[in-house]
């Protein structure tokens, strides 16, 4: 079903939709990666962890940690592990 | 109150007048005068008082020297001099009121109105004609050669300009015109055709105005000192009787207009000459464009429904925000805190962004607050701020006057920011170089008396490889301001950042390959940037809007820094915003991340400076971004918004994904003038106010703060803070003001770049810059004079990194998007009135070449496809486009541009990447599917249901 501008919900499938969201935030994830990758190698892992942790909000953080869970299928190496950085400073707080 | 009137003083300031030191001191009448070398009599003679009659010299424009009224004696000197064109010297001796001067001056006002018509009192410009003024001034009594005024040559009035006519019978041929539109707007779209009796202003090769290419600033009709070029409105309503000087509500240029009033009706507004952005000028849209406030479409009652698919019902404003507040609560109970956000405006004043972001974060209890620079220069505050150490340009306007090479990137000010356009020309008619780096053939290309040095018409995308190329030229050939960088910049990331530049992958000859701008070129604009004196950098939504907007925009700092040219006139690094306030709204803590004076909302001690002075606890956590909340809420966890002042169902790319994501909430609160695309998917509409309904500031492009003055009463029956207000204490959180500038005292107690600014502080000194402190008292013309706000400047590597968004078989063009001068951002408004002559459609831009290949004639309709979705305008060919890049604006909503547009975004702040989108275009019969099915939304929700008449 394509969506056109008369559609009132987005019932579409909540799974569609929750993979669409991982593939956006891996996306917007890995683009982040990729500057702080330029930046040198003190800053490819921090950088990233960093930013991420400025200017995404806890339901995206929650969602990209879930999908690390569920394998992390298209992570960066270093956004992976700057990923996994997060999450262990976040549960230790 | 009274009308205000400037005084005029005839002719300019002399040359870098303030800025001279030496004066000479004269007699003029007797009386000693000092001014600085270079004034001309006139001028001297009016700063002391005294007026001597004139009618072609006024001091926008230069002295000419043509009606031979302002004739004056000087003792030792033949004849009677203009005093317009002579200069002061030391020790002059001046008469400007002999008896030999006055029967001159009768005389020549005798010969002025044997050739003018004398239908005074049915003239529009009856008690505004400086013709007049001056048969009274020299004491005309009697014309000897008749009054029928019957030898002037008259062709008939042309109407043919919305805004104001040209009356040929009227003419006393002062060329004042001509002159303003050479000098001040810069176009040069008049001349005086004919001789003698035969001369008549022309437009273009005497076409009407509409046909010519008049840009309709109203420069010619602020300088006509008859009725031969006068507004329509005046002709219309009558002269007006008092004035309130106010800010312009169009674009981030921030133009001070004096509002000329009859009554509460707007007769016209006119650029105000000490607005200190505008310095008297204007352009189409804030002069003349101002017919929405009053138009017949604007809602003036609170409506709801229950489903969008229900027609409106106007309720009470009790009711409306009764139910708003109470659906948002629900909500909150149903979902969780953070299932509802707000938008702040940039169209809105700073009290009534600070109040939406206050709700916000008070009233909801979240962060879920952005506003609509996420999708304009969010890049440039991450950008900037990383740099420098601040999110905001460096420079005043007047900083232009100064410059010697003046760098555009991806900004087209004479259709964008028109009266900042105006202003560079007249400094590169002056002999200032000029770079333009944009994929399009802009006007300032290369427009009458105007051409760039060089220009860089790179392929959309390459920005971040074609700046850090010019960073390679002047890094390898040793072009670097050391001592600049020294002493104000981190050495060792200079060194580092310099070695990354260096690098031959960087070089203009391997740029090249990717941007397709020569290598040569690259070079050229490099070394000039470098080496030729003040180099000024301007830029726009051409380099923010960009998967690498971010990036573009640190390397744009990095070329400054590495040229020392930042810190004094002439200099800086200078984003051109899109809207009025955007400056503002990104000040006053309108992103989720920051509190107003960008401070991390993780910061505790700031935070708790907030939570003390609101009384409640705040979120530390950052909230969503807009792309962020429609995500959000597809997924289903983001279910309610309070939109004030934002249309991002037209604006925000991706339509699909935004109508989505606006569809799959319970609660959309929508405030604006008129029903716009957003409030489709409402389900409550309060009515906003426009810009003449409050009180209120905005912050222009240069930090400039300025006041907007109410100057009708609201035709919705409140300002927008007012109603913000209401819906906050519906919410249960009280914010008790009865006035803006108690908010203004608020966020000048909160913020350290503004404890200095009140509103009285701006209305006795007309504006001011921020940061506006303790220690700038009088606010901040330039910053970062002797040194970086951020401490030293920091210099960071920028890898050009190709965007997704790529051409192939399927997509082979590239689609970018922009804007044209009478249209505004959406056009909500300016669609609304007259400008729409100017500009009916949108068009898609294509050239020759690509409209060839693909069987496309002018003004064909076209399909526009993407990954994203497809839409259809009208094809306008052209060689402005480089073959492979097509254009079009986006201020009609049935266009739907933003349809096709996608949803990648610059990697820091996520805003949209509108100026790149892999298309193909295709003949088509007429409006795509969507287009027709959102036609037929568009009626179905904006049904009003029929109050019943009470019996």
């Amino acid at each position: 079903m394509t969506a056109g501008p008369m559609t009132t919900n987005a019932s579409a499938g909540e799974t569609a939709h929750a993979h669409d969201g991982a593939r956006k935030l891996v996306m917007m994830a890995n683009q982040i990666g990729t500057f702080f990758e330029s930046q040198g190698p003190d800053q490819a892992v921090n950088g990233t962890a960093d930013h991420i942790r400025k200017f995404w909000e806890p339901r995206m953080r929650k969602a990209i940690f879930a999908h690390l869970d569920a394998g992390g299928e298209g992570l960066a190496p270093n956004v992976r592990a700057a990923i996994e950085r997060l999450r262990k400073a976040e549960k230790a707080s | 109150m009274s009308l205000i009137h400037e005084t005029d003083y005839g002719t300019p300031e002399a040359k870098n007048g303030a800025k001279t030191e030496k004066t000479v001191t004269l007699t003029i009448d007797g009386m000693a005068v000092t001014v600085p070398e270079g004034t001309s009599i006139m001028r001297a003679a009016a700063e002391f008082g005294t007026q001597i009659p004139k009618l072609c010299a006024t001091d926008m424009v230069d002295a000419f020297g043509s009606c031979r009224l302002c004739l004056v004696e000087i003792e030792g000197r033949a004849g009677t001099p203009a005093s317009c064109t002579t200069p002061v010297a030391d020790g002059m001796v001046v008469r400007t009121q002999t008896d030999r001067l006055k029967r001159l001056r009768k005389g020549v006002m005798e010969l002025y109105i044997s050739d003018h018509p004398l239908d005074c009192l049915t003239c529009s410009a009856n008690g505004d004609c400086e013709l007049q003024d001056m048969a009274g001034a020299v004491g005309l009594r009697d014309v000897r050669y008749g009054y029928e005024g019957e030898k002037h040559s008259n062709p008939g009035v042309d109407a043919s300009n919305p805004y104001f006519t040209y009356d040929p019978s009227k003419c006393i041929v002062c060329s004042r015109c001509v002159r303003a539109c050479e000098e001040v707007q810069g176009t040069f779209a008049l001349t005086i055709a004919g001789r003698g009796f035969d001369s008549v202003v022309s437009p273009g090769m005497q076409e009407d105005f509409l046909s010519s290419e008049c840009v309709s600033c109203g420069a010619c009709v602020q300088a006509c000192p008859t009725a031969t070029l006068n507004e329509k409105s005046v002709i219309d309503i009558g002269t007006p009787e008092h004035s309130v000087v106010t800010t312009c509500a169009y674009c981030g240029v921030g133009c001070t207009f004096k509002a000329e009033m009859r009554g509460d009706e707007v007769v016209r507004m006119l650029p105000y000459k000490d607005g200190k952005a505008n310095r008297g000028h204007s352009c189409v849209k804030g002069r003349f464009a101002w017919g929405y406030t009053t138009h017949q479409d604007r809602i003036l009652n609170p409506m709801i429904r229950d489903k969008i698919t229900d027609p409106w019902r106007e309720v009470s404003w009790e009711e409306a925000i009764g139910h708003a507040a109470s659906e948002f609560k629900r909500i909150q109970a149903k979902y969780g805190k953070g299932a509802v956000g707000g938008i702040t405006s940039s169209r809105c004043t700073n009290e009534e962004t600070f109040l939406v972001q206050k709700l916000v974060r008070a009233g909801f209890g979240n962060n879920n607050v952005d506003t609509c620079a996420r999708v304009c220069h969010s890049p440039t505050g991450y950008g900037l701020s990383t740099t420098f150490g601040t999110s905001a340009g460096t420079q005043d306007f007047d900083s232009v006057e100064q410059s010697d090479v003046v760098l555009v990137i991806g900004a087209n000010p004479t259709d964008a920011h028109p009266v900042f356009g105006s202003r560079l020309k007249k400094r590169l008619r002056e002999g200032a170089k000029l770079i333009v780096v944009d994929p399009r053939r802009t006007d300032l290309v290369r427009s009458p008396h105007i051409e760039a040095a060089f220009h860089l018409p790179f392929l959309p995308g390459t920005n971040v490889a074609v700046v850090t190329a010019m960073a390679h030229v002047i890094v390898t050939e040793g072009l670097v301001n050391e001592k600049f960088v020294r002493e104000r910049c981190d050495w060792d990331e200079f060194q580092h950042w310099a070695e990354f530049v260096s690098q031959p992958r960087h070089s203009p000859e391997e740029v090249a390959k990717i941007s397709g701008v020569p290598a040569e070129t690259i070079r050229g604009a490099a070394r000039l940037y470098a080496t030729g004196g003040n180099g000024a950098i301007y830029y726009g939504l051409g380099v923010t809007e960009h998967s690498q907007g971010s990036t573009t925009v640190i390397a744009i700092a990095n070329l400054a820094m590495a040229t020392g040219n930042i810190g004094r006139p002439g200099v800086g690094v200078n984003p051109l915003r899109g809207q009025n306030n955007v400056q503002g709204s990104c000040d006053m803590g309108s992103f989720p991340h920051e509190l107003p004076g960008y401070r991390h909302i993780s910061g505790d001690a700031t935070r708790e400076q907030f939570e003390a002075l609101w009384g409640v606890h705040l979120d530390n956590e950052p909230g969503l971004r807009i792309p962020n909340m429609l995500d959000a809420a597809v997924e289903g966890s983001f279910r309610g918004i309070y939109i004030q002042g934002e249309d991002i169902l037209q604006s925000d790319p991706d339509t699909k994904h935004v109508a989505a994501g606006l569809a799959a909430m319970e609660c959309v609160v929508v405030q604006d003038l008129f029903l716009n695309e957003t409030a489709n998917y409402a389900h409550v509409f309060l009515p906003g106010s426009t810009f003449l309904e409050k009180d209120g500031t905005f912050t222009n492009a240069e930090r400039r703060i300025q006041l907007v003055r109410k100057v009708v009463a609201p035709k919705n029956g409140y300002a927008d803070w007012e109603i913000t207000v209401m819906l906050a204490k519906a919410l249960g959180f009280d914010m008790p003001y009865s006035h803006p500038s108690e908010i203004m005292d608020e966020i000048a107690r909160l913020t350290p770049t503004f404890t200095g600014v009140s509103f009285d502080k701006i209305a006795e000194m007309g504006s001011v810059q921020w940061p506006c402190n303790d220690k700038a008292p009088f606010g901040t013309p330039v910053m970062h004079v002797n040194g970086f706000v951020r401490g030293k400047g920091k210099f960071v590597v920028t890898e050009y990194v190709a965007t997704d968004e790529k051409t192939g078989p399927r997509f082979p063009l590239l689609l970018t998007t922009g804007r044209i001068l009478s249209q505004y951002n959406v056009g909500a408004q300016t669609r609304r009135t007259e400008n729409s002559v100017w500009h009916e459609e949108d068009r898609l831009e294509i050239h020759p070449h690509d409209a060839e290949q693909r069987g496309v004639r002018d003004g064909d309709w076209v399909k526009i496809a993407s990954r994203a979705g497809e839409t259809t305008a009208r094809a306008l060919i052209t060689d402005r486009v480089a073959p492979g890049v097509v254009y079009t604006t986006f201020h009609h909503p049935m266009t739907q541009a933003n349809v096709v547009t996608t949803d990648y975004s610059d990697w820091a702040t996520n805003c949209p990447e509108y100026k790149v989108t892999a298309v193909q275009i295709a003949p088509s019969n007429g409006p795509s599917q969507w287009q027709e099915q959102y036609g037929e939304l568009v009626r179905q929700t904006r049904r009003i249901q029929a109050t019943e008449a009470a019996e």
